[in-house]
């Protein structure tokens, strides 16, 4: 069965109507049968057209720039990136922060938005979980190779080194690893765990031996029994549960890197509500850069609806805009200490060298957002998606704002110097982006890009408030386009 | 409730049939009933369904269904699930490991660092509390793996074709032959009378 002709058009209700009412959350009338047909008809179809040269193209940059460059700054040393003193954290930290907060935004939708019982997260959550993982995968590159003797990585294990010496546990550095690792793994748990039921029906559709043997062995034989499901939600509940906090103190620890040292520009006690703020903003845009094109191409309109990115932009509003104020509050602090070096590094972002990265940044994180007040233009996908490229340009320019301004004048002004990047700093950065959607590409053509079991429960939910028992359907086809 | 039009192969009054009839190369042992399943078109029949085989008396009954069903677990008369004190324990024990195994670091190779005491717990307090996470994350998914017999690849109702849509749009009730109130023709009879789709014989 085709997957795109299925969708009808994804408009809202006339709200006019009854400004109280909500939004369907699935469009169309789906029967359960649907919501397994379309999503499962992503793996199980041929690929629509342009997904092979994406996925070649993105995986031949990401081998070329990426392969390519470690390769080089291995076999060379770390001279062959722009780093000087005194600007010796650069485009490595910038990604590697960059990365982790745009990995904010998975385990946020699917721990916060259950506790809270949003509904809405259950057509985003898969993808925005995978998009997490791929995320922090590209992040976990850069401190990894950052670090000049990279033979010296295991370092950061807690595990006695060389001279019998174990880790400093006092330091941020090591607080980052452990906070970044465990996110990590906590977050892969609560995708794999997500997944298993969906995994059984890919099995249960399967007509390849492969099909069937690798679904079937990923799916650990689950069989939707209600004595499974039982541990299973608790399971999904806690996992939830002990993620909610886990996802606020990532970020904290990240920064902390910044804050605990006694650098000005660094040394705020704002930061770390500032980071995560910046990093769920920057998720949700990522979030969105990938999905607006996604259900296009692969016609989920039905399922991931206007409403879900109506929503997703007030959050970025919010945030945006929690951001901005963490801004304006820096630089108030700045004035108010009182402290010379202080004021100096605030009033040297804004006007100094780099006074281009700044004005990036506020116009992409501090402006960009204000536009998310108007109904228009968050029901209009095109425009949202061109919004959230500037978002997530604006928070990468964020991170290379904190970094390398606050670097670039030292105490000395001997020591002074302008940062800029060679070559390999900004190949290897392309190259991180193309291995992120590469692996997304992947994922959406060779896992169930949509959590089906837990959609299907919104459709019944959908269908008993409207007055009709659930139907299976697969056996009927409903007219299109019938009265909701 | 709108009645579907059913396919022809569930219209028929539902034969009871070995769920495996293809011919083995192997001496065929002998087959040994599982158990019966019913397979129903929505989640209310089935939760009706399950409500009257609780009130027969079964005990060893299960519900199957694409998505976990509200109110299922009430109907069937199970408690919560135990999953919460797993990971209390395992929460537990990875917190105190954590700080302990921090204490333990700096007492055996203790470390002058910004001229605090060696024994900062503060300082070592996120480490403890993401460890404690990682504890608690790694106890849920094995414990529920544990507590539902997972992974277990081999079960006598996947072998059913019609089980097959219970992870699409089917919502099944299976009766498992070592029920004490388990007979084959009264336990058929009384599936039949909840008005199923279909019903079938599983072997071991």
């Amino acid at each position: 069965m085709s997957v795109t002709s299925a969708t009808t058009s994804p408009s809202l209700p006339d709200p006019s109507a009854d400004p109280a009412a909500r939004a369907p959350l699935v469009l169309g009338n789906k029967s359960l049968g649907d919501v397994t047909n379309m999503v499962s008809g992503l793996v199980e179809n041929k690929a629509p057209r342009g997904w092979l040269a994406a996925v070649t193209i993105t995986g031949l940059l990401a081998a070329g720039c990426l392969g390519g460059m470690i390769t080089y700054l291995f076999a060379t040393g770390v001279g062959v990136w722009g780093s000087q003193h005194p600007v010796m954290w650069q485009w490595d930290i910038t990604n590697f922060v960059f990365w982790i907060g745009i990995g904010h935004a998975g385990t946020l939708i699917s721990a916060i938005l259950f506790l809270l019982r949003q509904k809405w997260r259950t057509s985003i959550n898969r993808s925005a979980e995978a998009m997490t993982l791929f995320a922090v995968m590209c992040a976990g590159i850069f401190p990894g190779i950052h670090i000049g003797r990279w033979w010296m990585v295991w370092f950061m294990a807690p595990v006695p080194n060389a001279n019998a010496i174990w880790p400093n546990f006092r330091s941020p550095l090591l607080w980052d690893v452990v906070a970044v690792t465990t996110y990590m793994i906590v977050s892969f748990l609560f995708w794999y765990v997500g997944m298993i039921p969906d995994l059984a029906t890919l099995r249960d559709r399967a007509t390849s031996k492969v099909r069937q043997f690798l679904f079937g062995f990923f799916a650990l034989g689950w069989r939707g029994s209600n004595r499974q499901w039982r541990h299973y939600e608790m399971a999904y509940l806690i996992l939830a549960g002990i993620s909610t906090p886990l996802v606020l103190s990532v970020h904290t620890v990240v920064s902390f890197d910044f804050a605990t040292s006694v650098l000005p520009g660094w040394h705020a006690t704002i930061f770390p509500p500032y980071f995560v703020a910046g990093a769920i903003f920057s998720g949700f845009a990522m979030v969105l850069t990938l999905l607006i094109p996604a259900r296009q191409l692969f016609g989920l309109k039905d399922l991931i609806t206007v409403k879900h990115i109506d929503n997703m932009t007030k959050v970025i509003l919010a945030t945006g805009s929690m951001v901005a104020y963490a801004y304006a509050m820096e630089f108030f602090t700045a004035y108010y200490s009182g402290n010379p070096y202080e004021s100096f590094v605030f009033a040297n972002r804004a006007s100094g060298p780099y006074w281009w990265a700044y004005w990036i940044m506020i116009t992409c994180n501090v402006i960009t957002p204000q536009f998310f007040w108007f109904k228009t233009i968050r029901q209009n996908p095109w425009i949202v998606l061109v919004l959230a490229i500037f978002v997530n340009i604006g928070m990468w320019f964020e991170r290379f704002v904190i970094i390398v301004t606050s670097l670039h004048r030292d105490f000395t002004p001997a020591a002074w110097h302008y940062f800029t990047p060679t070559y390999v700093d900004i190949l290897t950065f392309v190259g991180s982006i193309a291995l992120f959607l590469h692996l997304f590409l992947l994922f959406i053509r060779f896992l169930p890009m949509i959590a089906m079991s837990e959609v299907k429960g919104v459709v019944q939910a959908q269908s008993l408030a409207a007055g009709r028992e659930p139907t299976g359907g697969q056996d009927r086809r409903e007219p299109e386009g019938g009265a909701p | 409730m709108t009645s579907n039009p059913l396919t022809p192969t569930t219209m028929t009054p539902a034969p009871v049939t070995p769920a495996s009839m293809a011919p083995s190369l192997v001496a065929p042992a002998p087959l040994k009933p599982w158990g019966l399943l019913a397979e129903f078109d929505t989640p209310a029949a089935l939760l009706r369904a399950v409500r009257e085989t609780r009130k027969a008396g079964y005990t060893r009954f299960d519900a199957h269904t694409p998505f976990p069903v509200h109110g299922m677990d009430q109907t069937m008369g199970m408690p919560r699930s135990k999953l919460g004190w797993i990971v209390a324990a395992a929460a537990l024990i990875g917190g105190v490991g954590a700080m302990g195994g921090q204490m333990y670091c700096n007492w055996d190779y203790p470390m002058i660092h910004q001229g605090k005491p060696y024994q900062t717990w503060q300082a070592f307090l996120i480490i403890t509390f993401e460890i404690t996470v990682l504890s608690a994350a790694f106890a849920a998914v094995l414990g529920m793996f544990a507590l539902n017999g997972l992974p277990k690849w081999y079960h006598p109702t996947l072998k059913s074709a019609a089980f097959a849509r219970v992870t699409d749009n089917r919502f099944f009730l299976s009766i498992e032959a070592a029920d004490k109130m388990f007979d084959l023709e009264k336990t058929q009879q009384f599936l039949q009378s909840l008005n199923p789709l279909l019903v079938e014989l599983l072997q071991e």
